[in-house]
């Protein structure tokens, strides 16, 4: 593994360590082996609740007793995203916060899948022509599941979480690193903005 | 704040130790913020020295959209802004445009608005009811809170189809009228979610040690901060500033509520627990307001619920200025129009964006514990901060 060579003291620039994938003996694994791995990552999506607007309070309202996807084995006890396997974002990305949603994303560790629930996050939904609206959170990270609706109704959710079991059901890990783009650790390290405080702040 | 004064000697008298304060980012993306809040809070050890709140980071331009939509397309967005008070948002633009135009109101569309703008605000408050104990370690009554939102959303949408966004105002009434039987299931649903509230959400917070330990004396705002920052809504009520809109300036049928069904809650110890208070007596109101308009709906004679509008919707040249009691406040919409199809200006003035920035002089001298406490406490939706 590249680790980072011992720092001459203070503290040095991030060096850029290429995130290691899963090793290629994963491809030479047995059908049997890959279909219980996938069986059981898809019954386990811890998510992380990225909460905008509107359709995170449907989101809310999925998570609750009425809808209750804990029976589909997605957990949104995920104290971050660090330790979230599944990233709902729901609701409005602004131009302001894209860097935040991008960030988050990044700090996920693979393999990590991504839920655009409601219109807004899809293409940007009733505010199409703002100014400031990101037209489509699929333009900073990548998306595996869309839920149309605004808001999408809590079945709409259920319904996507299931097409999300499926496709983590067919896929191959090997495949999904194999095309998954090299990150560099500088994506989580460096400063997203410049704390608050400094003269130059936003 | 003495506290914060005997804080800040005893940081004097120990300055031997060289000590910077801490700058902790709260947000953009926190739980406790509700959404995408961001706050900037100087830390003096655990104390908050100074506290900005950022906003922004949920601008969708709404004002600015405003002026490319017609006044029928604009009650769309107009209900996106507040999420969790969609009826009330986008009854205020439609009594704004009805101003302008002069228009009349059939008797039973008011009624009616009345009916589910109270409804609205029962949902409203259920939703804070169950976040904000979340927000102190108590995970039960957002349960409880759903599941009566689930009751009322039923209801709702049986007539508009939306369980958020309901679209059911039009300038000049409503969509289409109520459907046959409902004013049974929704006076049933009310009394469900009364008895509902009563017994588990009520009985299960309010008297809790442990919660009222969190929340008392924690946060206290006084009136003259109140009036200052223009706080409104439950917030003010709780620190003893004893105004709304539905009995002060009444709109719709407000008027013709008898006071002793539409009592205005108040408290004067303006903390977090007086704030809470205040929430979930305005739920009781509210429904006592929503059931009596039941009983006026059913005695009115059968007429029209809409006026029918021109094909091109066009507001006099002009200016005009509505204000409506929403649940988290007052918001008032200021339209300017220019004789043309589309609003010249249509300005927002938010509940949220006012109650928030009292957090700049609340917060400082709090501890960090208590951050989250008071943050939920405010009852802001960001979406309504930053429009």
């Amino acid at each position: 593994m590249g680790l980072s060579p011992a720092r001459a003291g203070g503290r040095s620039e991030p060096t850029d360590v290429q995130i290691q994938g899963i090793g290629v003996g994963s491809r030479v694994a047995p059908a049997p082996i890959r279909f219980v791995l996938n069986w059981g990552r898809r019954y386990s999506l811890w998510v992380f609740n990225f909460g905008l607007a509107c359709c995170a309070i449907e989101f809310i309202a999925t998570s609750m007793s009425r809808h209750d996807f804990i029976r589909l084995g997605v957990i949104p006890f995920a104290p971050g995203p660090r330790q979230a396997d599944l990233m709902v974002v729901s609701g409005t990305v602004t131009d302001k916060l894209a860097p935040a949603v991008k960030r988050l994303y990044e700090q996920m560790p693979e393999p990590k899948y991504v839920i655009s629930f409601g219109s807004c996050s899809n293409c940007g939904g009733p505010y199409w022509d703002s100014y400031c609206v990101t037209k489509g959170v699929d333009q900073i990270i990548p998306v595996d599941v869309y839920v149309p609706g605004c808001p999408p109704r809590p079945e709409a959710l259920l319904h996507g979480i299931l097409r999300l079991q499926e496709k983590i059901g067919r896929e191959s890990l090997a495949d999904r690193y194999h095309w998954s783009p090299q990150r560099h650790i500088r994506s989580v390290t460096e400063p997203l903005v410049l704390p608050p405080g400094r003269p130059d702040v936003g | 704040m003495g506290d914060g004064q005997a804080t800040r000697e005893v940081v004097a008298a120990t300055s031997g130790i060289h000590a910077s304060d801490m700058v902790l980012n709260i947000g953009p993306q926190h739980p406790a913020t509700h959404g995408v809040l961001r706050l900037a809070l100087t830390l003096d050890g655990e104390r908050i020295v100074r506290a900005d709140p950022i906003v922004g980071y949920m601008h969708r331009g709404a004002e600015k959209l405003f002026e490319a939509r017609d006044y029928r397309q604009i009650i769309v967005l107009a209900n996106r802004h507040d999420w969790l008070s969609a009826f009330s948002n986008e009854l205020g633009v439609c009594l704004a445009v009805e101003r302008m135009l002069g228009m009349e109101v059939p008797v039973r569309a008011v009624w009616a608005r009345t009916l589910l703008a109270e409804l609205n605000r029962v949902l409203n408050h259920l939703m804070f009811l169950g976040s904000y104990p979340i927000e102190l370690g108590a995970i039960t009554p957002i349960f409880y809170a759903f599941r009566e939102r689930e009751i009322l959303q039923a209801v709702m949408e049986e007539i508009s189809g939306g369980r958020m966004h309901y679209m059911f105002n039009r300038v000049g009434g409503l969509k289409e009228d109520l459907p046959a039987g409902w004013y049974d299931r929704a006076g049933e649903a009310i009394e469900t979610v009364r008895r509902r509230v009563r017994a588990d959400i009520d009985a299960l917070v309010r008297g809790n040690e442990i919660f009222r330990a969190r929340t008392r004396g924690v946060g206290a705002l006084t009136s003259t901060q109140i009036e200052q920052y223009g706080v409104s809504g439950p917030i003010a009520r709780a620190s003893g500033v004893d105004f709304d809109l539905r009995r002060d300036e009444p709109y719709l049928a407000y008027g013709e509520i008898p006071a002793d069904l539409l009592r205005i809650v108040t408290r004067t110890e303006g903390d977090c627990l007086a704030r809470f208070e205040c929430l979930l007596d305005q739920v009781y109101v509210s429904l006592d307001v929503a059931e009596h308009c039941i009983d006026r709906l059913r005695s009115l004679p059968v007429g029209p619920i809409n006026v029918r509008l021109p094909k091109v919707v066009k507001a006099p040249e002009g200016a005009t200025y509505a204000w409506t009691e929403n649940p988290l406040g007052i918001n008032g919409y200021y339209l300017v129009s220019r004789g043309e199809k589309t609003p010249w200006r249509l300005k927002l003035r938010t509940a949220s964006f006012n109650n928030v920035q009292v957090l700049s002089e609340l917060l400082p001298g709090t501890l960090i514990a208590d951050m989250v406490a008071i943050l939920g406490s405010m009852f802001f939706v960001v979406g309504d901060i930053d429009k």
